[in-house]
């Protein structure tokens, strides 16, 4: 067999059942929302209740094929994994190759099921349709990118996702179409195709989820402790602080983020060591928060306020030595980045930070007139107890919601650096440098880059689908 | 109100001042500077060559005299190169020029990738790019501003929750993702249905339904998402107001309620948004731009940082700094206007 169809032997009973189902639900959903402007779905109506309507009827049948969609997807992983190997189509092998991650999800899933209730604001989430969906995207991306290459505990390793290296070029795969079998080998196929170079597509999307998933919240957390640090202060105290730092922040706000992007993220700026400065501002924010945090609540404790801060604070520098400098007084080098991706990830932080600190200041604004912090003022407490144990805590709602979706927005602006080609090697398997190659046969050969572009889109939905969720929960009390 | 008008144009000169500022430091830092010396003259010269190079251009000289010659408020350097009476008021072939030239007089520099003037080049891009935001406007805006109505009359409905959805999956696709898509699906011959054109470039003489439907939608579709989800969010607040459930009980119809009462006051906090909207619009038109390579302010912007050429990166990026600029002070006067319990004094 040269080619592999898209699914197998359990597809000939499935595929009919999933384009009838998933056409009737299409159908559905424009339906219902049509229908619902004449007829009241009767569960909406308030009071007595009413008769059965048409709009009732379609959300039945709506639920009904989604029921059935959800089943036939389940039946192709559960399905694709057991069927014999020789009869798998594209799809059930796909499904084969993520078992890991199925697995990995099923225990996480279970255990949260299991103790939902005393799980807080992410056990709440479980119970939203919109935001479990949400979770569980995110959470195949996050696993996919853990397990992508296998992982080890010892001796035992779990089977890794990727098929082939994600740089290796194998004669006469170039441009193939997915399920393609590959030249000298038995039995091996290019799942979603060949690139360009005749490298193998599903093993690049797999390996660049790493990119994204290991700069986009680590960024986002950085940009949020600067945001933090600075809003909190500012919305405090007000006055001619708050002043200067909103104009700083409007000006790298109205600068549009593309530009910043070209004249900032270039290999030749490397060079000057404005990264560099730039990561030893950026990167100093986090220890400013820990220390103002520590030494406002052990205040009246000095002995476990010097034991707490002198552990953080001597971890603390040692990792900013790292990731700032690339310098380890150990010589151990565990924390350090190459200057591309510490470019990448500053260049990140500095244009997300600004918009978090306008939302944190926006917050206080609004949470300083409460009656607790008041009464905290009335006791004498320290201004920056008050901003970091009574004011900050009370944000965190909103601060969550918005970190979901700043994680999705730097996912976007990660792959607007590849697609123009900033910052990254372009030996990259980036997403948005995957999709900047491939757009150019798009014409011709759509799978190298769709796929990327299909991973990319569905990530960023996931974590808007777990923020809307949030927010919605978080709404409820 | 004219205080408040002053002070914020005052403000704003102040950040252009700022942000211009800082794109002119960032365009002659060292490296790009070398970069330019090797790319006009010659890729293989030696490090003095190219000292000397830069020198007799004057680029080697303190950023704020420099930048201070590109605004006009110090005297453009002249010098002698090779024999021939050279300056940054001199074109080439020519011996004498004005004494100052910079942005004051009107002058942007001279773009050394096309060689001619900036402003001619910004002009006519600009023009292009100006009938991309008009068709993306008059397609967002409407849509955008139904589906946050349509979904906000009525919090937590079946409507409100699949077009909620709707503007959830748009935002989270960016240009460069939704743009490769439609160009797969409506253009490739993979798919088979060539419904449109995959580039946009003969959209620059004529633009016609084939070759500028998927550009305008791709730019459109993301932006709009975000706009909808403010819209259904204030109209989802005026809603529960007090006067919305006195005109209910009045015996109002629902649809007359909607749009009667709540409506006017629904769309204050949208303008906003669609104002500061632009600068997000701007980094979409430089992706559909380079996707679909029309050729207008966007592919401009890109052209020029890609070769360094250091004045019509100037003129672009002091272009888009306006925009944004001007666009913000809109929305804040037609904020104070619109919504008569805010008073600026």
């Amino acid at each position: 067999m040269k080619q592999l169809d898209w699914t197998g032997a359990i597809g000939t009973v499935l595929d009919p059942i999933l384009i009838i189902a998933g056409s009737v639900l299409l159908l559905a959903f424009i339906a219902q929302m049509i229908s619902s402007f004449i007829w009241m779905p009767s569960a909406e109506v308030i009071g007595a209740p009413t008769k059965r309507n048409p709009t009732d009827n379609i959300l039945l049948v709506g639920k009904i094929a989604l029921y059935v969609v959800i089943g036939v997807v389940l039946a192709y992983i559960i399905g694709g994994n057991l069927v014999a190997t020789e009869s798998k189509g594209i799809v059930e092998r796909i499904f084969t190759q993520f078992r890991p991650v199925w697995l990995a999800m099923l225990l996480i899933l279970a255990l949260s099921f299991l103790f939902k209730s005393k799980l807080g604001l992410y056990g709440k989430i479980l119970d939203n349709k919109l935001g479990l969906i949400g979770l569980c995207v995110v959470m195949f991306w996050v696993l996919t990118a853990i397990l992508a290459t296998g992982l080890c505990i010892g001796e035992y390793c779990t089977m890794p996702i990727v098929q082939y290296d994600e740089l290796q070029q194998i004669s006469g795969m170039k441009n193939k179409k997915p399920g393609w079998a590959v030249t000298g080998e038995e039995g091996q196929y290019y799942l979603l195709g060949g690139d360009v170079l005749a490298r193998d597509v599903f093993s690049r999307v797999i390996v660049g989820s790493r990119t994204v998933l290991s700069i986009a919240p680590a960024a986002t957390l950085f940009a949020f402790m600067v945001g933090i640090t600075l809003g909190l202060p500012a919305g405090y105290f007000t006055g001619k602080l708050d002043t200067t730092l909103t104009f700083i922040a409007n000006l790298v706000l109205a600068f549009p983020v593309i530009l910043l992007f070209y004249l900032l993220v270039t290999k030749d700026i490397v060079k000057t060591g404005i990264p560099m400065y730039l990561a030893a501002v950026l990167f100093l924010f986090p220890l400013i928060f820990l220390t103002i945090l520590l030494t406002s609540k052990f205040r009246t404790r000095p002995g476990e306020m010097a034991l707490y801060l002198g552990i953080s604070l001597t971890l603390g520098f040692w990792v900013y030595l790292g990731l700032t400098f690339n310098y380890d007084p150990l010589g151990l080098n565990i924390f350090s980045m190459d200057p591309n991706t510490l470019n990448i990830f500053v260049s990140v932080v500095f244009v997300n930070a600004p918009t978090v600190y306008r939302i944190v200041r926006g917050l206080v604004f609004d949470i300083k007139t409460r009656d607790y912090v008041a009464a905290a003022q009335t006791r004498g407490e320290n201004p920056w107890y008050i901003m970091l144990w009574e004011i900050l805590p009370n944000a965190r709602g909103p601060l969550i919601v918005d970190f979901c979706l700043r994680i999705g927005y730097t996912t976007i602006l990660l792959g607007t650096l590849g697609f123009f080609g900033l910052g990254i090697s372009s030996e990259s398997p980036d997403w948005g440098m995957t999709i900047n190659e491939g757009r150019k046969l798009l014409s011709v050969f759509l799978h190298p880059a769709i796929t990327p572009a299909i991973a990319l889109m569905s990530l960023v939905l996931g974590l808007n689908f777990l923020a809307d969720g949030l927010r919605e929960e978080s709404l409820r009390d | 109100m004219l205080t408040f008008l002053m002070k914020r144009f005052g403000v704003m000169l102040l950040t252009i001042l700022c942000l211009t500022f800082i794109v002119f430091w960032l365009t002659n830092l060292a490296p790009n500077l070398e970069r330019l010396a090797k790319t006009q003259a010659n890729n293989r010269m030696t490090d003095e060559q190219v000292v000397s190079w830069l020198d007799a251009r004057g680029y080697n000289r303190n950023i704020f005299i420099k930048y201070g010659e590109w605004m006009g408020l110090v005297p453009g350097w002249t010098n002698e190169i090779n024999g021939v009476q050279a300056g940054r008021c001199i074109r080439a072939g020519e011996t004498e020029g004005p004494k100052f030239c910079g942005v004051l007089q009107g002058d942007f520099g001279f773009s050394t990738v096309s060689q001619e003037p900036v402003s001619d080049v910004i002009s006519r891009r600009l023009s292009l790019t100006g009938w991309l935001m008009m068709c993306t406007f008059l397609l967002m805006v409407p849509m955008a501003l139904i589906v946050g109505i349509a979904a906000g009359m009525r919090e937590g409905s079946r409507l409100d929750r699949g077009l909620s959805t709707f503007s959830i999956t748009t935002t989270a696709t960016p240009e460069y993702v939704s743009g490769v898509i439609f160009i797969a699906i409506f253009t490739s011959s993979a798919v088979g249905l060539k419904w449109f054109k995959g580039t946009a470039t003969s959209a620059a003489d004529e633009i016609t339904f084939a070759n500028f439907t998927l550009p305008v939608v791709t730019i459109a579709l993301y932006g709009m998402g975000y706009i909808a989800r403010m819209t259904r969010a204030s109209m989802a607040e005026v809603m529960q107001s007090q006067y919305i459930r006195t005109a209910r009980l009045k015996g109002v119809s629902f649809k007359g309620v909607v749009l009667k009462h709540a409506l006017r006051n629904a769309l204050i906090a949208p303008f906003t948004v669609i104002m500061l909207q632009f600068p997000f619009l701007l980094t979409g038109v430089v992706i559909v731009e380079s996707l679909f390579n029309y050729k207008g302010f966007g592919w401009t912007l890109v052209q020029a940082a890609g070769n360094n050429d250091v004045e019509l990166l100037l003129g672009c990026s002091i272009i888009a700094v306006i925009v944004v600029l001007l666009t913000q002070l809109i929305s804040d006067i037609g904020y104070v206007f619109l919504n008569p319990r805010v008073r600026v004094t």
